[in-house]
C-alpha cells in the first residue's frame, strides 16, 4: 500500500480532481516532492520559496508533523499524510 | 424594510485577494484567512448614531457592519450587555478607571458565543445548510446547540471528552448530537475541518469561521457605545483561538471608518492567557513572529485551551502595533481573579474572566498597564459554567438549627440583652 496524500477540496483541481493522491518516499517532505512532480501546479499552493506555507498543516496518521520531525518525518507505506488548513477554530 | 449588505466578498488576510461570499475559510492559492470585507464609503451613508439609537438593544443594532445578506433569523436578541462601572475592582488593583463589558450574560447561553452562533447560523440559513455544528472548548458547543435548536437545523457538537460535565450537559439538553473526542482540542478541530470538507456542513468555526467571526465585533462596537462613542485606553482581553481581541479592535477601526467615532483609534489591545496554554503570550513576551503550538495543554481554564490558534499570527501582530502586551497566569491566580471579581462587582465569570482579571493584575503590577488611565475588561462567558474551578477555594456554608440564638453566635452579632 502506497503513501496517500489527502487534498482538501479547493485544492483538488489542481490534483486532477483527485481527493486522494499515492505518493513515494521516505520523509512528508520527499513524499510531498512526489505529489508535486505528479501535480505541479500544487506546487505554488504549497510551497513559497522552498518553504510550507505557513497557513497549511501537515498531519501524518492524525498527527501534526510539527509535534513530530517537521518535514522530515519518516513516513512508510500505508501512512496518510492530510493536508489541513491552519485556519480553523476558536 | 430593505436590506442592509455592504459586504464586498471574501478577503484573504495573506494576499488581499477577493473572493465572492462563500461558506470557505481559507485562500485556494495560500492557505491564507478569509475575511469579510465591506464597502466603508457606502456603509457611512447608511449609518447614523440616531438610526443605531432607534434600534433594540442587541448586537443587531450595528446589522451594516455585520455579514447578513437579510434580518437576522437565528438569535436575533443576541448582546447588548452592560458595561459595568467597575469602581470597586478599580479600588482593589489601585487604578482610576475600570469598566467591564459583562458578556458573562449574554442570551440565550451566557457566553460572547452567542455573538459569533447568530450571525454564523443565520449566514448557513442563508446558504441553504440544513445540519451545522462546531468544534468547541464548550461555550461554543452551549451556544451552536441553543441557537440552532431555535432554528430547527441538525446539529453535531465535536468537543473535547475530558470537558466540564456542565459544558456537555449545557449542549446535551438542547438536542444536539454531542460527540466528546479523546484528544486535545486542535484535534477536535482537526477533525471538524476534515468533516466540514467532506460534508460540506454549515460548522460554524470551520467553513463559516469569516462570517462568525465577524459577530464578535459587536462586542467592540457595544463598548464603544456605552462609552459615548468613543474609545477606550486600554482594552484587556482574553485569548484562545485569538479572534475576538482582533475583532474588537476591528470594531473600533470600523467605527471610526464609517464615521460613527470621530478620533481614530489609539486603543492599545493586551491579551490575556493561561500559563498552562500560552501560545499568544508566548508568542508576543518572547518577540516570536508565529506562535509555537502548545501540544498538550494544562489549564483549568478549558475555555482558552487551544494550543494551535488560528488568529495567534494575527493577535500578536496587533498586540505589538497597538502598543499592548500580553501575559498569562496559573490556574491559583485565575481562580483569585475570579473571586476578586465576584466579591468586588458582583460578577461571577468563568475561568477565563479569571484569566482576564489576574492578567489586567499582572500587568498593572509590571508597569505595563497604566494605573491612570481607562481599561476596559472583556468578560466572555459565565462562572456557572465553570463552577468546580472554585469549589475548594469557598468554605461549606454552615449549619445551624433553626434558632435566633445559634444565627446571632455564628454571626457573632451581639445578642440584646433580655428584658428584664
Amino acid at each position: 500500500m502506497p503513501i496517500k496524500v489527502q487534498v482538501p477540496t479547493p485544492m483538488r483541481e489542481q490534483a486532477g480532481g483527485n481527493a486522494e493522491v499515492a505518493v513515494a518516499g521516505a520523509t512528508v517532505k520527499a513524499a510531498l516532492d512526489d505529489l508535486i512532480r505528479q501535480y505541479p501546479a500544487l506546487g505554488p499552493k504549497l510551497f513559497d520559496n522552498g518553504r510550507l506555507r505557513p497557513y497549511v498543516n501537515v498531519f501524518v496518521n492524525d498527527e501534526d508533523v510539527r509535534y513530530l520531525d517537521e518535514m522530515d518525518t519518516k513516513v512508510t507505506d500505508g501512512v496518510i499524510v492530510a493536508l489541513i488548513p491552519a485556519v480553523a477554530g476558536g | 424594510m430593505p436590506t442592509a449588505d455592504f459586504v464586498t466578498g471574501l478577503k484573504c488576510r495573506v494576499c488581499g485577494k477577493l473572493y465572492p461570499k462563500s461558506p470557505s475559510n481559507y485562500c485556494p492559492d495560500d492557505w491564507g484567512p478569509l475575511e469579510v470585507a465591506y464597502d466603508y464609503d457606502r456603509a457611512r451613508g447608511a449609518i447614523s448614531r440616531e438610526k443605531i439609537a432607534r434600534r433594540p438593544r442587541t448586537m443587531w443594532r450595528y446589522r451594516e457592519l455585520l455579514p447578513l445578506d437579510g434580518e437576522p433569523t437565528v438569535g436575533p436578541q443576541v448582546g447588548g450587555t452592560p458595561l459595568i462601572r467597575a469602581d470597586r475592582l478599580a479600588d482593589a488593583l489601585g487604578i482610576e478607571r475600570l469598566w467591564i463589558k459583562n458578556d458573562a450574560v449574554n442570551f440565550p447561553t451566557l457566553s460572547f458565543k452567542d455573538r459569533v452562533v447568530s450571525v454564523a447560523l443565520s449566514k448557513a440559513r442563508e446558504f441553504g445548510m440544513r445540519t451545522v455544528g462546531c468544534a468547541s472548548t464548550g461555550n461554543l458547543a452551549n451556544s451552536v446547540a441553543a441557537l440552532s435548536a431555535s432554528a430547527g437545523l441538525e446539529t453535531f457538537i465535536l468537543v473535547p471528552a475530558d470537558l466540564e460535565r456542565t459544558k456537555i450537559y449545557g449542549t446535551a439538553v438542547y438536542g444536539a448530537k454531542v460527540i466528546g473526542v479523546t484528544g486535545t482540542y486542535d484535534e477536535v478541530n482537526r477533525l471538524c475541518s476534515q468533516i466540514a470538507d467532506k460534508y460540506k456542513w454549515g460548522m460554524v468555526n470551520v467553513n463559516l469561521r469569516a462570517f462568525y467571526a465577524e459577530g464578535s465585533k459587536s462586542m467592540g462596537f457595544e463598548i464603544a457605545e456605552d462609552l459615548g462613542w468613543r474609545f477606550p485606553q486600554h482594552v484587556v482581553c482574553p485569548m484562545a483561538g485569538g479572534a475576538l481581541i482582533g475583532k474588537i479592535h476591528k470594531a473600533f477601526t470600523e467605527l471610526h471608518a464609517v464615521g460613527l467615532v470621530d478620533a481614530p483609534v489609539t486603543t492599545k489591545m493586551y491579551g490575556a492567557q493561561a500559563a498552562g496554554c500560552n501560545p499568544i503570550t508566548d508568542c508576543v513576551k518572547a518577540n516570536r513572529e508565529r506562535h509555537k503550538p502548545v501540544r498538550k495543554p494544562n489549564t483549568i481554564c478549558k475555555s482558552l485551551a487551544i494550543g494551535d490558534p488560528a488568529d495567534g499570527y494575527f493577535a500578536a501582530k496587533l498586540i505589538r502595533e497597538t502598543g499592548g502586551w500580553a501575559e498569562d497566569v496559573t490556574d491559583e491566580e485565575i481562580v483569585e481573579g475570579m473571586l476578586l471579581l465576584a466579591r468586588t462587582e458582583g460578577v461571577f465569570a468563568e475561568t477565563a474572566g479569571g484569566t482576564t482579571v489576574a492578567v489586567t493584575k499582572k500587568l498593572l503590577d509590571q508597569g505595563r498597564l497604566p494605573r491612570d488611565e481607562e481599561i476596559v475588561i472583556c468578560v466572555t462567558g459565565n462562572g456557572l459554567k465553570t463552577q468546580d474551578a472554585v469549589f475548594d477555594a469557598l468554605d461549606a456554608p454552615a449549619v445551624i438549627k433553626p434558632s435566633l440564638a445559634e444565627f446571632e453566635r455564628l454571626a457573632g452579632v451581639a445578642a440584646e440583652p433580655a428584658l428584664a
